[in-house]
């Protein structure tokens, strides 16, 4: 239908997709239009917010910053797929936490806050609370105040707040 | 209330039970709107005025008409052809008889009067296709000269509106006794005059705004959904100003990613999306970019405070005198003009002040229109208050703890009923303790003695410390006094309580949850009246053919009006299941004890049937006393006898590096009071989250625009919205003093973090830089402003 | 919001991309990780026709190495890699930590050094650093390669000497062990620096972020420096043939000021008495 469009290959969650996309095609829109995982959200236009963090062979990517013609050949995790990264077949530890610790109210950038916080303590294991409050600089919640979110993800980095 | 500790255990009222909404939440379950597509969907773009007060010379669409995947352009005007709206965007709260209130069409037809304005409306196959399309619509504009400011509203020299001679849009005064205010004032030993800026604030909901309007083309239903907090209201307004039969109008507020205020307005894209579904049976769609938002969707604040406090020599308030000029923006929208008057009665704040004079004008710019952002009105009424109370307490030469406790209502002892002099009753209050927790709480004594020690040592990283004893308004509200100030619709909320046949229950709530966590809510208070797992509750919610009858999510109004409802019901069904008990034990109504969801025979402890075992025999209806109906639903719509005001102190703590002006707060202690509480986590939860965006509006947030009235920062990457990097952890605490509002005992939460955390940041900046002579400094604190201020209180630049 | 239409080529070698850019101009853009690219396409500000993607090509473009007194880095490796390399962290650990401080986790893990580099961003932290370590920047174009002082590599906002069929291959520093320091001061943690300023002792160094339209060296503070001025002296004239931006968050005043405060704290802490 379009032009320009190509096809591509994208490994989601352990399954893999066969598209066709304009280059153009944010890897979000990808996600949420031609695949349906709508988990993932849309928060803002200029990668500030996080709301759309996924992550791309293991680490946390502004999924509105990575077009999905450049995702070809990684494994990307989305929040629908996240819980079968975890050892128990419940929720992803983090994902528990975030319930526990009361970590999220409308529940929207949650996703994305979720996803960098996994990526953050498995790349910077000590973390204290200053430390995880910097790491999450750039996923940006209205609701919380953030207090929640950063006694949660200490929790889960086993620094219990 | 009574409660006991088995049912807090099991999750009843005042259990810290983990939320029932989280699952769908955190897994990506959950559908907002942007998430719901239907068949053969048309994606609208919004061609918006680039321009902020315009005649519409010319309109060219034939180049996007004519792009791939589009399937129309329409300009207003040939929107306004298609008669597609019988009326004007609604305005609810029309605040005065005389209130200029220039019509406000969904789309533009021949002028514009603010950037963002709709001009015309793409329909496209595609979201590319519309964002593409949108670029090759070519408008041309004949400027007219803009009112970018308030102050340029007021010179009246030009015009927001060239059919108006004035600006002016309204004055609204409660002023009982203008020349006995003049007289305190006169008389007064101290009186402080200020003059504070509520800039103007874009809400940021995480998730921008949209709308999905499917209709059915053979039935001429339309099921709208939209990221609304008032599906109901909504609902009415949609068939207003369409002329579409309301019975035919279907809102669904699906998963809603935050609200504060902003998704409470009846939009353009709303009106559009249900007219042109209907004329083109075919489903049509639109959802905001974060840019876009900064002139599709309402802003907040926008008021200029001009503040008279007088006192004796004592500090004891003698009177307060404010006038407010209040930035409408271009239009009346659904709550614009309302907005300052429900901070209006609180300018005295928790203090006892003799003489009381307030008077609003409300002032039309050619600026996105101002409605509801999270405490509106109250937040501006808090800060003028208590920045002026520490502004007081400098002069008289006390405390900023001392000058709150010598004017607190009743002393800080407990009161009740307590007429303020706007003419209203204060439900309850007792203020001291809030103040002395958050004292100890903070440490402040020990926090004044390092402040002390870094004036001394003369250190770049010098310490503030500010408070703020705030009360608010909430529980909106008694249908009567809405309807005496003109709002245009009642306070009232609606619940219905069932009893299905397996024993399971459905609430049906007029509230509709954007992040409040309703559903846990209200399960705890059917778990504490029904004796039951509130595992057992579902509460269905937000869709007006569920719950066709509400009033929705605004002013901290649903645990305090629809949390009663729902409680209400409750109690009618358990009346109800009673002489179903009793008919069954053969014994009199009055003779059935009600226990932990059981109903038994007093003395007779044998005889005994569980509410939920009753549900069946009230469907089965073999058995029922005679003329009983069938089945166990009960409904409630609550209107409150008052309002309810809710209270606390808070403490915000600062660093400011003053070779940089950077601000850093450090530390903040919060000690509300929103009489009981249903669920503590929740509670705390609405605090931290409403303390950080007063936090924000102190420190980072403002709407700038240029003297065009362009707003130059519409995106988060200069828009700043902060992270948990810039923030501190809060500490929380609490005192309970129930309303006498509601048999609940409960007030409201939502908004008060914010309510009582601006004042009390920028308390602490100025409190930072008190021995540069600094008495006031203007929001957002930034660094450079913080510089600024410290070069000229120094009298020099650096 | 959604970039405007391009055509798409990912390059599986330099030579294929060099080609792809020598046969399209101006028209093509180079894209990296893509963090400073995709948002200004996502606004629309830029429109290439064609994005000649180059973020997986492997080999000498990516990676640390140390070969004596020069470390070698290439254009390819992501700030995340800078940030988390023992061997950078021995040998140059200005870069290291200036690349920690890099927007968020997330741009991190996509942003290359090469591409913020090219990208000339006189707001960016690694501009910066590579000025006042005094690096080499290798770029290779049809002609083959060419060795480029940082110092002259930046020419105006957002421009620099690379042609348009050219590329950066490689970032080479000197080992700087000690003596350094990265003053960033922003009012949010993700944010661009409003000003920023770098200094390497070994080198005499001293770079500023923002304050004017490139990446800049502050000449007058390294000539102070130089001459034996005290830090307090020499910071002083941190502003000194600046042209700083006037914008929300700090008019030129105020960003000389921050200038000034900012170059006396890294100098001082650099180990400048």
């Amino acid at each position: 239908m379009v032009a320009n469009a190509v096809q591509i290959r994208l490994s989601v969650n352990g399954e893999s997709h066969d598209l066709e996309v304009e280059p153009r095609t944010l890897l979000v829109y990808a996600l949420r239009d031609d695949i349906g995982l709508t988990g993932t959200n849309i928060g803002c236009d200029s990668s500030s917010c996080g709301a759309c963090t996924v992550l791309v062979d293991g680490r946390s990517v502004k999924s509105c910053t990575m077009l999905a013609v450049q995702a070809e050949g990684a494994e990307i995790t989305t929040i629908e797929g996240l819980a079968a990264t975890s050892d128990g077949d419940g929720l992803h530890p983090m994902q528990q936490a975030f319930h526990e610790y009361h970590g999220l109210q409308c529940g929207y950038c949650t996703p994305g806050m979720i996803l960098a916080s996994v990526s953050l303590i498995d790349e910077y294991p000590d973390l204290d609370e200053s430390g995880v409050r910097e790491g999450l600089e750039g996923n940006l919640c209205r609701c919380t105040g953030y207090n929640n979110i950063v006694k949660a993800v200490l929790q889960v980095a086993g620094k219990e707040a | 209330m009574a409660v006991t500790d088995d049912t807090t255990r099991a999750g009843g009222i005042g259990a810290r039970m983990l939320r029932k909404e989280d699952g769908k939440l955190v897994t990506g379950e959950a559908e907002f709107v942007d998430d719901i597509h239907a068949p053969g969907e048309l994606w609208m773009g919004m061609v918006r005025s680039t321009v902020a007060h315009a005649r519409i010379a010319a309109i060219d669409t034939s180049g996007a008409a004519s792009m791939p995947g589009v399937q129309s352009v329409l300009t207003g005007a040939q929107l306004a052809d298609m008669e597609l709206w019988v009326a004007p965007l609604p305005c609810a709260w029309p605040v005065t008889d005389d209130m200029v209130n220039p019509p406000h069409w969904p789309v533009a037809t021949d002028m514009v009067h603010h950037v963002g304005e709709l001009v015309a409306v793409v329909l496209a196959e595609s979201r590319f296709a519309a964002a593409d399309a949108i670029e090759h619509v070519i408008v041309e504009y004949e400027s007219q000269p803009p009112v970018a400011t308030v102050e340029q509203a007021m010179a009246d020299v030009d015009h927001a509106h060239l059919e108006h001679s004035t600006n002016k849009a309204y004055t609204w005064a409660i002023d009982p006794d203008p020349d006995g205010t003049q007289a305190a004032i006169a008389a007064a030993a101290h009186v402080v005059s200020a003059r504070f800026v509520q800039q103007r604030l874009i809400p940021v909901a995480i998730e921008p705004r949209g709308v999905l309007a499917v209709p059915s083309p053979m039935g001429g239903d339309i099921t709208l959904y939209s990221t609304t907090q008032v599906p109901h209201v909504l609902r009415v307004m949609v068939a207003a100003t369409t002329g579409l039969p309301e019975q035919k109008l279907r809102v669904i507020a699906p998963a809603v990613g935050g609200g504060f205020g902003a998704k409470l307005n009846v939009n353009p894209d709303e009106i559009l999306a249900v007219a042109l579904s209907h004329r083109l049976g075919r489903a049509v769609r639109w959802t905001e970019t974060r840019s876009e938002a900064a002139g599709s969707t309402h802003q907040g604040r926008g008021q200029i405070q001009h503040v008279e406090l007088a006192s004796d020599a004592d500090g004891k308030l003698t009177a307060i005198r404010v006038k407010i000029d209040a930035d409408m923006g271009a239009y009346m929208t659904l709550l614009t003009p309302g907005v300052p008057l429900l901070g209006s009665f609180l300018y005295h704040g928790v203090y006892d002040t003799p003489k009381f004079s307030f008077t609003c004008e409300g002032w039309f710019t050619n600026r996105t229109p101002t409605d509801a952002y999270r405490g509106a009105g109250r937040p501006e009424a808090s800060y003028a208050i208590e920045r002026a109370m520490d502004m007081l307490a400098y002069e008289v030469g006390i405390g900023t703890d001392e000058i709150r406790r010598r004017n607190y209502i009743n002393g800080g002892e407990p009161f009740e009923m307590w007429e303020n002099p706007a003419g209203l009753s204060f439900d309850s209050g007792h203020y001291g303790p809030t103040l002395d927790r958050a004292l100890e709480l903070a440490d402040v004594a020990g926090l004044r003695a390092e402040q002390q020690r870094r004036r001394e040592t003369g250190a770049i990283r010098q310490l503030g410390i500010g408070l703020c004893t705030y009360v608010e308004i909430c529980g909106l509200a008694p249908s009567r006094a809405l309807g005496g100030l003109n709002y245009g619709a009642g306070g009232w909320e609606h619940a219905t309580v069932r009893i299905l046949p397996t024993g399971k229950v459905e609430v049906v709530s007029g509230s509709t949850p954007h992040g409040q966590g309703h559903e846990t809510s209200w399960s705890q208070i059917i778990a504490t009246k029904m004796g039951i797992s509130p595992d057992d509750v579902t509460v269905l919610h937000s869709d007006t053919a569920l719950s066709p009858l509400g009033l929705d999510t605004y002013g901290s109004r649903s645990l305090s009006v629809g949390g009663v409802a729902i409680a209400m019901a409750a109690d009618k069904v358990i009346e109800k299941a009673r002489k179903i008990a009793a008919h069954q034990f053969e014994a009199a109504p009055e003779d059935v004890e009600f226990v932990d969801g059981s109903f038994s025979v007093a003395g007779t402890p044998s005889k005994s049937v569980h509410i939920q075992e009753l549900g069946f025999a009230a469907f089965t209806a073999h058995d029922l006393p005679d003329g009983m109906e069938p089945n166990l639903q009960e409904q409630v719509s609550f209107d409150p006898p008052n309002f309810a005001f809710p209270f606390g102190t808070h403490v915000a703590v600062v660093e400011i590096d003053e070779d940089t002006g950077g601000v850093e707060l450090i530390g903040y202690y919060a000690v509300d009071d929103c009489g009981n509480q249903v669920n503590p986590l929740i509670v705390e939860g609405q605090i931290h989250g409403g303390v950080v965006q007063g936090a924000a509006q102190a420190l980072y947030e403002v709407a700038v625009y240029d003297d065009d009235a362009n707003i130059i920062n519409p995106s988060l990457m200069n828009y700043l919205v902060p992270s948990a990097a810039e923030m501190p952890s809060i500490v929380t605490d609490s005192t309970c003093t129930p309303s006498t509002t509601n048999p609940l005992g409960v007030k409201g939460v939502g908004e008060a973090g914010t309510i009582g955390s601006a004042a009390a940041v920028i308390n602490a900046v100025v409190d930072a830089l008190r021995p540069h002579g600094v008495t006031d400094i203007e929001m957002p604190a930034s660094p450079m402003r913080v510089r600024r201020t410290i070069e000229q209180a120094d009298g020099g630049a650096s | 919001m959604i970039p405007a239409a391009f055509d798409y080529i990912r390059a599986t070698s330099a030579e294929e991309a060099l080609a792809a850019l020598t046969e399209h101009g101006d028209d093509a853009k180079l894209m990296a990780g893509g963090q400073s690219l995709i948002p200004l396409m996502r606004y629309r500000l830029v429109t290439p026709g064609v994005v000649v993607d180059i973020g997986n090509l492997d080999g000498d473009l990516r990676g640390i190495s140390v070969n004596g007194d020069t470390v070698r880095i290439g254009a390819l490796t992501r700030h995340t890699e800078l940030e988390h390399s023992a061997e950078l962290e021995a040998t140059c650990p200005l870069l290291n930590h200036v690349a920690s401080l890099v927007g968020d986790p997330a741009v991190r893990h996509r942003g290359t050094l090469g591409g913020s580099l090219a990208h000339a961003d006189p707001a960016s932290d690694l501009p910066a650093a590579v000025l006042a370590l005094g690096a080499t920047l290798v770029a290779r174009g049809p002609g083959g390669e060419r060795e480029i002082a940082a110092s002259d590599f930046f020419t105006g906002f957002l421009e620099s000497v690379l042609a348009p069929d050219e590329m950066l291959t490689e970032v080479r520093v000197p080992v700087t062990a000690d003596g350094w320091n990265y003053q960033k001061f922003n009012r949010r943690a993700q944010d661009w620096a409003i000003v920023g300023v770098a200094v390497c002792r070994g080198g005499r160094g001293v770079s500023l972020v923002n304050m004017g339209p490139t990446p800049m060296r502050a000449s007058a503070v390294e000539e102070a420096v130089a001459g034996g001025a005290t830090a307090a002296e020499a910071a002083a004239h941190a502003a000194d043939e600046t042209d700083p931006p006037n914008d929300l968050n700090g008019d030129a005043d105020y960003r000389s000021h921050l200038a000034r405060v900012l170059t006396r704290r890294a100098l001082e802490a650099a180990g400048f008495a």
